[in-house]
C-alpha cells in the first residue's frame, strides 16, 4: 500500500480528531451500571481485612492468630510467614514489606496480618483475636529531623551509592543534575533570593477506595479483578511475590474510580491471593477510607532550599536548589523527578540541584500526578516571583525572558525540541485575566509548570468484524475518557465514522506488556499504537482489494474509508469500502486485524503557566479562589472535553494542596486526619469555574502530535497560588498548606 | 445474632431483604439487593458517593441503617433513566463532559436531581453549595456545574 501522505502529517484536516463525541463509558456510568473495584462479586466469595499495626515504628516479636482461625466462619489467617517464597527484586520486596510487614510495623496503618471469613463481621471480630506483641521503637515523620545523625533509624543498610558515609541511615538516595557555575552565576546578580519552602505531604484523594477480588485454584491458576492503573503491573509484582508465573495469574482491571498515580502499585492485592490460596475460595477486600489515608501511598512532604540571583533586568543568572523529600517507610521518594523538573521551564547557564531521598515512620509514597514537580516548581517560581517584583518587573514578562525554547539545553541535561512554555506565556500575557482589576486584599499569581511526559511497552489490538465495525483491544486502564480518544484516533486513521469503533481494556491474558496508565502517556503511547494498528489493518485491507482486482499491492492507496486504485494505471476499479473488504474478507484469505506492539519513545514534554486570583480575609486568614485560568500546551488535542477536564483537575487538586489538604502526625507518630471531614479536599462551593486555554504544538514524535496533558496541570498550581496569596498579604509565605492560621500568623507577622 | 426482615419500596419496585442490625443502607443496597450504583468512598458521610433519596430526602446511605429501610421509598441512581430515555441530567453530564472516572457520578446525579425539584432554576452559587457534600476529584466541578445548570435550563422549558 502507498502511505496516503496527507493521513502521515501533523498538518493535514483531522475529520474525528479535534471533536467532542460522547465518551463510550458514559451511558453505564450515568446509569449505574459501571462495575468499579468493589462492586465485584463471585461465588462462594470470602470478605478479607487487614489487621494494621497502631504504632509508628514497633518490632513485632510474635503474632498469635490461633483464637482467629478457631473462629467459625474463618477461613484463613495471613501473616508475613505465609509470603515464604524469595523476592529477588528489592523494590518488589519492599511492596511486599509494604503490603504485609516483617519484622517491624513501620509507620501507623501498617498491615501486620490479614483474615478471610464468610461475612465482613466476622471478619471485623477475628481481626481482635489477634494477638500481636509489639515492642515499641522510637520514631520519626518529619524529614528535616529523618536526617538528623541521632534521628530513629527505620532500616541499616539501605542508602545506596550515592549517599556519602556519616549520615543517617535513613537518608536512602543523592541525586544531582544541572550545568554552569553557581557562585560564578550568583556574582552577577544583582540581588539574590535564598529561603527555605516546605510542603506537607498529601493524597491523591481518589473517591473510590482501592479493591480487589482474587481467585486462586488449586491447580496454581489464578485471577484477579481490582481497580487499578496498570493490571500488567498488579500481575507482575503479585506473581513475583507468590512465586507464580505471570502467565498463570490473569489480571482484569475494572473501571478505576480516580488514581491520580496512587493505583500504580499494589496494597491488597498480594494479600488477597494469598488468602483465597489459603482458603481455597475467591476473597474480596475493600478498604475503607481510614485505611486509603493510613496506609497506602500518599506523595512525599518536602522541604526545599532554593538560592536564585537575578539581574536588575530580569534575567536569571544562577539557580540552585537542594531538595529533601521523605517517602515514607522506604526508599523512592520522588526527589529525584523533583529535582529534574525544578528548573525544567528555563534557559539558564548555571543552574544546579541536589535531591535527597529520606525514609521516615509514614506510610510508603506512590506517585502522585507529576510526582515530585508540584512541590520543586513552588520552591522555584516562589523565588522568581519574589525577585521580579522586588525589581517592580512583570512576573510574566521575567518569564519569558528566561523561558526554555528549542534548543535549550534543559536543567536536566536533554535539549529540547519544539515545546510551548512561550506560546503559554505569550497567551497568558495576552488574555483578559490578567489585566483584570483586582480589589483590597486581593492578589494575583502566575506560576510555569513543567512535565516529562512517558511512553513505554505498549499493545494494541484492532479487529474487523465481518459487519465491518471496528474493536480495539488495549491494556490500559482508562481514567478520564481514553477509550474515547483511542476510538477516535481509529476512526480518523481508517476513515470510519467513531461510532463505528469500540474500545475496550482487554485482561493480562489477551495483550502482552503494557506499562501503567502513568506519566500522562496512554493519549500519547497508547494512541500511537492504535493509529500503527490502524495504520497494519489498512495495509491489509489494501492486500485483499488488490488481490480481488488482480492488480499489485502497491497500485492501491486506502482514502476516505475505503481502498482505491492508486492511479489510473491501477485500472478504474470502484473503491472497496471497509464493510465491503469486511464482509467477504473469508473469501480472501480470513479475519482482518492490525496489531502494534511498541516501547513508546518520543512523548513530548509539556508546560503549562496558571494565573489565579485570591481574596485573603484579615480577620481569619482564610484564602478565596476568585478566578482561575489554565494555559497548556497539548500537543494536539483528540477529545478537547477531556484535555480541559485534566486541567481543571490538576488545578482544583493544586488549589487544595496549596490551600487545605496536609497530612498531620502528632508527636505519638498517629496519623490525625484519616477521612475526608479532616483530609478536606476542594469542594464544589470552594471553587469557581477554572478556564482552561488550550494550545496545541505538535509533538514531533507522535503521528498527530499528541502530548500527554494529565500531570502538568498539578505543577503550577501551588506556586500560583502561594504568589497570589503572598500578594494578598503583602507577606511571603514559604510554608503549605496556606490553611487559615498560617496565614493568620503571617499577617500578624508582618 | 438474629436478621431483620425488612420490607421497603426501591426505585418504585416492591423489595424486602434480611439484614443484620449493623447493616447500612448502602450495604444493604449493594450486597443484599444487588444495587451497586451508589458507591461507598468514605463510609463516614463525607463524600457523597452513596447519595439516595428516602421518602423525598436526600440521605447518605452509609448513615442509615438498612432496617430503617423499612416501609420507606429509596430512589438511587438505577431509577433515574426511564427505560431507555436518560434522566436530562444524566444526558447533560455526558454531553458537558461532567465525568472523568464516574465513581461520584451516581451521587451527583441523586443530589442534582434532588436539588432541581425543589428549585428548578438555582444559580451557580446554589448548585455549588447543594452539591458541596458531594466530592469529585477529578473534575474541578466546572463541567459538573454546567451540566446542572443546563439541564435546569432545559427542564424548565419542558415543563
Amino acid at each position: 500500500m502507498a502511505l496516503d501522505s496527507k493521513q502521515d502529517d501533523r498538518t493535514h484536516q483531522f475529520k474525528v480528531v479535534g471533536t467532542r463525541p460522547p465518551r463510550p463509558d458514559g451511558i453505564d456510568k450515568v446509569t449505574g451500571r459501571a462495575r468499579f473495584g468493589a462492586d465485584m462479586t463471585a461465588p462462594g466469595m470470602l470478605t478479607g481485612r487487614i489487621l494494621r499495626s497502631p504504632h509508628p515504628h514497633a518490632r513485632i516479636t510474635s503474632i498469635d492468630s490461633s483464637e482467629a482461625e478457631a473462629l467459625p466462619g474463618v477461613h484463613a489467617v495471613v501473616t508475613r510467614a505465609d509470603f515464604a517464597h524469595a523476592v529477588a527484586d528489592a523494590a518488589t520486596a519492599d511492596v511486599l514489606d509494604n503490603c504485609m510487614a516483617g519484622d517491624k510495623a513501620l509507620y501507623d496503618g501498617h498491615a501486620v496480618a490479614a483474615v478471610a471469613a464468610s461475612s465482613p463481621a466476622i471478619a471485623r471480630k477475628a481481626l481482635k483475636l489477634i494477638k500481636v506483641d509489639y515492642e515499641p521503637l522510637p520514631h520519626v515523620t518529619d524529614v528535616d529531623a529523618a536526617m538528623q545523625p541521632d534521628a530513629p533509624a527505620l532500616h541499616e543498610g539501605r542508602a545506596n551509592e550515592t549517599v556519602p558515609a556519616g549520615l543517617s541511615p535513613n537518608v536512602v538516595a543523592r541525586c544531582a543534575f544541572g550545568h554552569g557555575d553557581i557562585e560564578a552565576g550568583l556574582a552577577q546578580a544583582d540581588r539574590i533570593v535564598e529561603r527555605t519552602y516546605r510542603t506537607e505531604a498529601t493524597h491523591q484523594g481518589y473517591i473510590e477506595p482501592h479493591a480487589c477480588l482474587a481467585s486462586v485454584g488449586p491447580d496454581g491458576q489464578a485471577d484477579l479483578w481490582c481497580c487499578t492503573q496498570g493490571h500488567y503491573m498488579v500481575r507482575n509484582t503479585c506473581a513475583e511475590i507468590l512465586g507464580m508465573d505471570q502467565g498463570q495469574l490473569r489480571v482484569t482491571a475494572s473501571e478505576i474510580g480516580g488514581g491520580f498515580g496512587g493505583k500504580t502499585t499494589v496494597f491488597l492485592e498480594p494479600v488477597a491471593l494469598m488468602l483465597s490460596k489459603k482458603a481455597g475460595r475467591p476473597v474480596k477486600m475493600v478498604m475503607s477510607r481510614s485505611e486509603v489515608l493510613r496506609a497506602s501511598g500518599p506523595t512525599a512532604s518536602s522541604s526545599v532550599d532554593v538560592r536564585i540571583g537575578m539581574t536588575k533586568e530580569g534575567r536569571i543568572t544562577a539557580g540552585f536548589a537542594e531538595l529533601r523529600y521523605q517517602g515514607g517507610a522506604y526508599p523512592g521518594s520522588p526527589v529525584d523527578m523533583g529535582a529534574m523538573a525544578a528548573f525544567a521551564p528555563y534557559d539558564l547557564e548555571n543552574v544546579k540541584t541536589v535531591g535527597w531521598d529520606v525514609v521516615t515512620n509514614r506510610p510508603k509514597a506512590a506517585a502522585y500526578r507529576a510526582p515530585g514537580a508540584p512541590m520543586a516548581a513552588f520552591a522555584v517560581e516562589s523565588a522568581i516571583d519574589e525577585l521580579a517584583k522586588g525589581f517592580g518587573l512583570d512576573p510574566l514578562e521575567v518569564r519569558l525572558k528566561n523561558a526554555a525554547r528549542e534548543g535549550t539545553r534543559a536543567s536536566y541535561g536533554p535539549t529540547y525540541p519544539a515545546i510551548g512554555l512561550e506560546a503559554t506565556l505569550r497567551t497568558a500575557r495576552d488574555h483578559p485575566h490578567w489585566s483584570a482589576p483586582l480589589g483590597p486584599n486581593q492578589g494575583r499569581g502566575v506560576a510555569c509548570g513543567f512535565w516529562f511526559n512517558f511512553g513505554g511497552d505498549t499493545c494494541v489490538t484492532l479487529n474487523i468484524t465481518p459487519d465491518g465495525t471496528v474493536t480495539v483491544t488495549e491494556g490500559n486502564p482508562d481514567i478520564g475518557g481514553s477509550r474515547a480518544s483511542m476510538s477516535m484516533m481509529a476512526a480518523e486513521e481508517l476513515g470510519i465514522p467513531y461510532d463505528k469503533v469500540r474500545t475496550v481494556i482487554a485482561d493480562t491474558g489477551t495483550l502482552g506488556q503494557n506499562e501503567v496508565t502513568d506519566g500522562s502517556r496512554v493519549t500519547f503511547a497508547v494512541g500511537l499504537a492504535t493509529i500503527e494498528a490502524a495504520r497494519a489493518a489498512k495495509r491489509e485491507m489494501c492486500r485483499r482489494a488488490a488481490q480481488i482486482w488482480g492488480i499489485e499491492e502497491e497500485a492501491v492507496v486506502w482514502e476516505d474509508g475505503a481502498a482505491r486504485p492508486a492511479g489510473p494505471n491501477a485500472g478504474t476499479h470502484p473503491p472497496m469500502s471497509l464493510a465491503e473488504i469486511a464482509a467477504i474478507a473469508s473469501n480472501t484469505g480470513g479475519p482482518i486485524a492490525g496489531h502494534h506492539e511498541v516501547n513508546a519513545e518520543g512523548a513530548g514534554v509539556s508546560f503549562a503557566t496558571h494565573m489565579v486570583d485570591t481574596e485573603v480575609d484579615p480577620e481569619t486568614g482564610a484564602v478565596k479562589i476568585l478566578r482561575y485560568t489554565v494555559f497548556q500546551d497539548a500537543g494536539k488535542a483528540v477529545h478537547p472535553d477531556y484535555v480541559e477536564g485534566q486541567f481543571q483537575g490538576g488545578a482544583a487538586q493544586g488549589i487544595g494542596w496549596a490551600l487545605n489538604e496536609e497530612y498531620i502526625y502528632g508527636a505519638d507518630g498517629v496519623l490525625q486526619n484519616p477521612g475526608f471531614l479532616d483530609y478536606r479536599i476542594p469542594v464544589a462551593s470552594d471553587l469557581p469555574m477554572i478556564e482552561p486555554v488550550i494550545l496545541e504544538i505538535p509533538n514531533p514524535g507522535h503521528p498527530y502530535g499528541v502530548r500527554g496533558v494529565g500531570e502538568t496541570s498539578i505543577v503550577p498550581p501551588l506556586a500560583a497560588i502561594a504568589n497570589a496569596v503572598s500578594e494578598a498579604a503583602g507577606v511571603r509565605l514559604t510554608h503549605l498548606p496556606l490553611s487559615p492560621p498560617k496565614v493568620l500568623d503571617a499577617l500578624k507577622s508582618k | 445474632m438474629s436478621s431483620i426482615h425488612v420490607t421497603t419500596t426501591l426505585n418504585g419496585d416492591p423489595a424486602e431483604f434480611l439484614c443484620e442490625a449493623e447493616e447500612t443502607l448502602l450495604d444493604v443496597l449493594r450486597d443484599r439487593l444487588g444495587h451497586t450504583g451508589a458507591k461507598e468512598g468514605c463510609g463516614t458521610g463525607d463524600c457523597g458517593a452513596c447519595s439516595v433519596v428516602v421518602d423525598g430526602r436526600l440521605v447518605c446511605a452509609c448513615l442509615m441503617l438498612g432496617a430503617e429501610a423499612a416501609g420507606r421509598s429509596i430512589e438511587t441512581v438505577e431509577g433515574m433513566a426511564e427505560g431507555d430515555k436518560l434522566h436530562p441530567l444524566q444526558r447533560k453530564f455526558l454531553d458537558h463532559a461532567a465525568l472523568q472516572c464516574g465513581i461520584c457520578t451516581p451521587g451527583l446525579l441523586v443530589a442534582a436531581k434532588s436539588l432541581l425539584e425543589r428549585e428548578p432554576d438555582p444559580d451557580e452559587e446554589q448548585v455549588r453549595y447543594w452539591l458541596a457534600g458531594n466530592l469529585c476529584r477529578c473534575t474541578g466541578y466546572d463541567k459538573i456545574i454546567r451540566a446542572v445548570l443546563d439541564a435546569a435550563a432545559e427542564m424548565r422549558e419542558a415543563s
